[in-house]
């Protein structure tokens, strides 16, 4: 059991790049921390400097408490989840799973007691004389996911551990590490590219880009108060919205109308950075919008209506696309997440591409004009020069952050 | 005559053409070796009188039993030490970026390509001067030179298509990078180790020019220079069958030994190491 810290922790290579920049993150004992950004962030770097994998170029990276920089991984007491596993080809299940303890000269009877253990947690008694060659995807990631568990490390790295599986067995598999991390309690970092995973898994959520931490958080923090342009866009499925607006007083410029300033918004938006009047971009989630008709009380929100192009069934809701005049915001920020989602190859439209999540009790057909209603409660607010979020989070409800 | 079997039926007469090719010689050798001494210039492909004499005598000459063990301690100790040493430094050519080592991998091909005939003179002189000449060591340094960087060449390759996160896998395990190299990528690398081994100890096995000019005695004469030498009968007759002979005999380690190493040059090894 341990807790992990990161203080100022960069990776520059030979060449000048810096894949790290002064990270800084704390991870508690037992915490399930999730490193999440779009290929090439460095959460990958970041994981393996914890692992000893890579040097650590400037700062300290602490494990329990002691200063681990120069340590060889063996002497970190940690097991790492490999994405393409690593298994030793020309062992067993049970010799891959038992390597390390034979390694540390463990008496036999403990190894076979604790492999066959770890082999009835992940349903693998019956595969432990079987090569890795002769097992299927899953199996092999639950061999990985043994060779870790077996050792009882004091901290388990797992870099991209599901994203060689295929969607349902992924989904199967997520809630299987849930299910082991609760139990085991031990402190965990993990990394992925996919942000579902990151919202279902993670006690705390790290946002990276570019080498840089952008927000920490627990993940409902990161859905309802995301510190900038970035976060927003990466985190949430479909993503948010974003529109070009206006702040003049007291009321907020839509495109698709005038509204004032809702009250929740109107004590964390002067709390925070800026305030005042000035062009601001609006951050829409998909699920903030509803089908008029089926709204009872829609004082809290804006009324419009709006062509919609394309109607997707999910069969418990719909996504519905439409179009929105209105000047096409671009900050480098959301360009990246277009660009890692390969969206920037699409061909643009005019206007902005809006998409809203809507119940399936909805009348609402594709092609037609269709009344739309939004919470503004819960839009978000950023600045267009920085990216930063307008809003400061509610007073007792911001969690320890890390510095970004 | 469908494509495919007309594809077949062209690739089985190619295939006989190359067994032919290349056993007729080895097949006349044999049938010359079961000739009496006097037949053995007969003109006929089928022995007359069959015989064994011919292999009774070559294990009589003390030429030949000595060739015998010198070839197979010079080319064994030969082979172990290219072996050992270049799976170290193919290992670091594989895994590590240090200055100098595309400077070493050019190096290495240019030995390879360098004219032996041409270091044979300058090495006998040396070798007389410095007490080399005529020892085991006076054969094994050369054939380390020559066989070093064929065997750094093919084992790197080796090497590097173990992927790399099994020793990183096995460093988390607690391994030492020495116990990682001996436990899992020595073991991985198996139909490399031998693929080497048994291309370096053809080189060794093989060699008639450095083994004629730096022996002279059965203190070290391999077998390809002491064939060169065999008595014959008389000082007028041919030793043929005696050479057929022991041509017939140094071909039967080479054989062991790729039998032997046969199942472990096997592809699909590191097969289920990660997502295939």
């Amino acid at each position: 059991m341990a807790e992990i810290a990161l203080e100022h922790v960069t990776k520059r290579y030979g060449d000048g790049f810096e894949a790290v920049k002064d990270l800084n993150l704390d991870v508690a004992d037992g915490e399930f921390m999730i490193l999440v950004g779009p290929s090439g962030c460095g959460k990958s770097t970041a994981l393996r400097m914890v692992a000893g994998l890579e040097d650590i170029t400037d700062g300290e990276l602490k494990i329990g408490g002691q200063v681990v920089n120069d340590k060889t991984p063996k002497d970190r007491d940690i097991a790492m989840v490999f994405q393409n596993y690593a298994l030793y080809p020309h062992m067993t299940v049970r010799e891959n799973m038992g390597f390390a303890l034979k390694l540390a000269k463990t008496p036999q009877e403990e190894i076979d007691k604790k492999v066959n253990e770890a082999a009835r947690i992940l349903d693998l008694e019956q595969h432990l004389e079987r090569k890795p060659a002769n097992l299927s995807g899953g199996q092999r990631q639950r061999v990985a996911m043994g060779r870790a568990i077996v050792r009882n490390p004091s901290v388990f790295l797992m870099d991209e551990p599901l994203s060689n599986l295929d969607a349902k067995l992924r989904v199967q598999m997520r809630t299987e590490i849930s299910r082991i991390q609760q139990r085991l309690e031990t402190t965990t970092i993990y990394v992925t590219h996919d942000q579902t995973e990151a919202l279902t898994l993670g006690d705390r959520i790290a946002v990276m880009r570019a080498g840089v931490l952008q927000q920490v958080g627990p993940p409902a923090e990161l859905y309802g108060h995301p510190k900038n342009l970035f976060v927003a866009g990466f985190i949430g499925s479909p993503s948010m919205n974003f529109l070009g607006g206006e702040i003049d007083g007291d009321s907020i410029q839509l495109p698709f109308g005038t509204l004032p300033i809702p009250d929740a918004l109107r004590g964390r938006l002067q709390s925070g950075p800026g305030g005042g009047r000035r062009g601001v971009i609006v951050g829409l989630r998909p699920e903030d919008f509803e089908d008029a008709s089926l709204v009872g009380d829609r004082s809290r929100g804006v009324t419009f209506t709006a062509k919609i192009d394309v109607l997707e069934s999910m069969g418990s809701e719909f996504y519905a696309y439409f179009n929105l005049e209105s000047e096409k915001v671009s900050s480098r920020e959301l360009e990246e997440l277009a660009h890692d989602a390969g969206a920037a190859d699409l061909p643009t439209q005019e206007g902005s591409q809006v998409v809203a999540r809507l119940e399936a009790a909805s009348q609402v057909r594709q092609g037609q004009e269709a009344e739309l209603w939004f919470n503004s409660e819960h839009l978000q607010l950023f600045d267009p020069e920085t990216g930063s979020t307008l809003l400061g989070t509610s007073g007792s409800e911001s969690a320890p952050t890390a510095t970004a | 005559m469908s494509v495919k079997a007309r594809q077949r039926s062209g690739w089985s007469l190619a295939f006989i053409v190359v067994v032919v090719v290349s056993l007729v010689p080895v097949f006349w050798l044999l049938m010359l070796s079961l000739k009496t001494p006097a037949s053995a210039t007969d003109g006929s492909f089928i022995p007359h009188h069959w015989t064994l004499d011919n292999y009774r005598d070559i294990f009589k000459q003390s030429v030949f039993t000595a060739a015998l063990r010198n070839s197979i301690g010079i080319g064994l100790i030969s082979t172990a030490l290219a072996v050992l040493l270049a799976s170290s430094a193919a290992y670091a050519i594989a895994r590590l970026d240090f200055p100098g080592k595309q400077t070493i991998l050019a190096v290495a091909l240019m030995v390879t390509l360098f004219p032996q005939v041409s270091l044979v003179g300058p090495l006998y002189n040396l070798w007389r001067q410095i007490g080399l000449f005529n020892t085991w060591p006076g054969l094994i340094i050369p054939y380390l030179t020559f066989a070093l960087p064929l065997a750094i060449y093919v084992l790197s390759t080796f090497f590097r298509e173990i992927p790399w996160e099994l020793e990183q896998a096995a460093q988390i395990d607690g391994a030492t990078p020495f116990q990682a190299f001996t436990k899992v990528i020595v073991p991985l690398a198996m139909p490399g180790l031998a693929t080497t081994f048994i291309i370096v100890f053809l080189i060794c096995w093989n060699d008639f020019v450095f083994a004629i000019s730096l022996t002279a005695t059965n203190a070290a004469m391999t077998v390809p220079a002491a064939i060169a030498q065999f008595p014959g009968v008389s000082q007028f007759t041919q030793p043929i069958g005696d050479i057929a002979a022991a041509a017939i005999v140094v071909t039967i380690p080479v054989m062991v030994l790729v039998l032997l190493f046969q199942r472990r040059i096997v592809a699909g090894l590191t097969a289920g190491a990660v997502k295939g």
